[in-house]
């Protein structure tokens, strides 16, 4: 299982993008999510952001997501930009 | 040299719009203009600090949006820059459809992205010439080198990159660009000689459509393929420009049915409106009739006639 060594943020505030923000926490997954699109899609999001991370092999980790009608291809990139950099010390 | 990458050199490749690689919006409405290739850039549109990100963000569309054009991907340099090497590893195995390496200025550049495309396509199981490599010459030292470079391994297109050019000559931009000339030729030439496609450099004053299709007009009598572009609305001028007239439509018909019946028949010399047919007239017409399919315009021709597929 590889772990977070610090905080880091992926992303960007703008139309059609998610600004991630991953923390190192003691175990499991967490996702804090606001979205454009929280009452159609908010589950749909959170599930999708918990497999990537796992799918990553990542444990361990706070993503907080700041949506603007991303689609999944966008979100999947910006939470593997998110785990990358902060995996490096 | 395998026959995906033979068929690659072939493509039709009229219009190539640059699309920055960090902008999901740009990212995801790109294929909607109907432009022949999309240059995904995660290069000189992109800042040091989001390199890392860039190239996952292209990395995953590719493998998730189902483009229509051909999709390129401008990758940093791998030898003169910190970045190249990390967006091979990325990007190749995201399958597109070229790589373009850019700045080029000696064939073993060209090796060293050939090598890692052959890898991935072997570890994935992929047919060999499923990537393949667009170069750009934006250098003194590349134009040089240029005819060693367009007989790389992979190399299916060339294009011109102006402005590290202009920078490089110690000259600036002009109108007419007078300063290309030289290297605009070269590189057609060389183009030519290895049986590749060539595209002219971007035009990038978006609010002048008039010189904008001036230059067209132009690289499209020197003998380019086609040109790049930034903004959705030089597309269509391209296009426009790049699309056969009724005229020279119907006149490659008759010429490819008169060449069909030859064939048939046997009759060894033909003739169609009292000119003599050849190789070379049953070649540009047969590219005539390709580039009006391309454009949407549906040429019949008569049995055992036939356009060069591509």
């Amino acid at each position: 299982m590889a772990k977070l060594v610090k905080a880091a943020t992926a992303g960007f505030d703008e139309k059609n993008d998610v600004l991630v923000t991953v923390e190192p926490i003691a175990s499991g997954v967490e996702v804090d999510l606001t979205s454009k699109v929280m009452h159609q899609y908010g589950k749909h999001i959170e599930e999708f952001i918990k497999k990537v991370v796992a799918d990553a092999g990542f444990d361990g980790v706070k993503v907080i997501a700041q949506d603007k009608n991303a689609w999944d291809y966008t979100i999947k990139a910006r939470v593997l930009g998110a785990l990358e950099r902060g995996s490096k010390a | 040299m395998s026959q995906l990458t033979e068929d690659a050199k072939k493509r039709l490749s009229r219009s190539m719009m640059f699309v920055p690689g960090n902008s999901p919006k740009m990212i995801n409405s790109a294929d909607i203009h109907g432009a022949d290739s999309l240059m995904f850039d995660i290069e000189d549109s992109i800042p040091v600090t989001e390199k890392d990100t860039a190239r996952l963000l292209v990395a995953e569309a590719l493998k998730k949006l189902p483009f229509k054009g051909e999709r390129v991907v401008r990758i940093n340099h791998p030898t003169q820059t910190p970045y190249g090497l990390d967006d091979m590893d990325v990007i190749i195995p995201a399958k597109p459809d070229l790589i373009r390496l850019p700045k080029t200025e000696d064939v073993s550049e060209v090796e060293l992205v050939a090598k890692k495309i052959e890898e991935v396509e072997k570890a994935n199981g992929w047919e060999e010439g499923t990537i393949n490599i667009i170069v750009a010459i934006e250098s003194v030292k590349g134009l040089y080198n240029v005819r060693e470079i367009c007989h790389g391994p992979r190399v299916v297109a060339i294009a011109l990159g102006a402005e590290d050019y202009r920078a490089d000559l110690r000259t600036t931009k002009n109108k007419p660009a007078v300063e290309l000339l030289f290297a605009r030729q070269t590189i057609l030439l060389a183009a030519r000689e290895a049986g590749i496609r060539v595209i002219d450099t971007v035009f990038s004053d978006v609010k002048d459509p008039e010189g904008f299709r001036e230059e067209v007009e132009f690289i499209k009598a020197l003998g380019f393929d086609g040109k790049s572009c930034i903004h959705p609305s030089q597309i269509k001028i391209i296009h426009d420009v790049f699309t056969p007239s009724e005229k020279e439509i119907a006149h490659s018909v008759k010429v490819l049915n008169s060449y069909a019946d030859a064939l048939r028949n046997n009759k060894g010399v033909i003739a169609v409106d009292g000119k003599m047919i050849d190789g070379p007239i049953v070649v540009r017409a047969q590219r005539v009739v390709d580039k009006a399919w391309a454009a949407g315009i549906k040429v019949e021709l008569e049995e055992g006639a036939e356009r060069d597929v591509k």
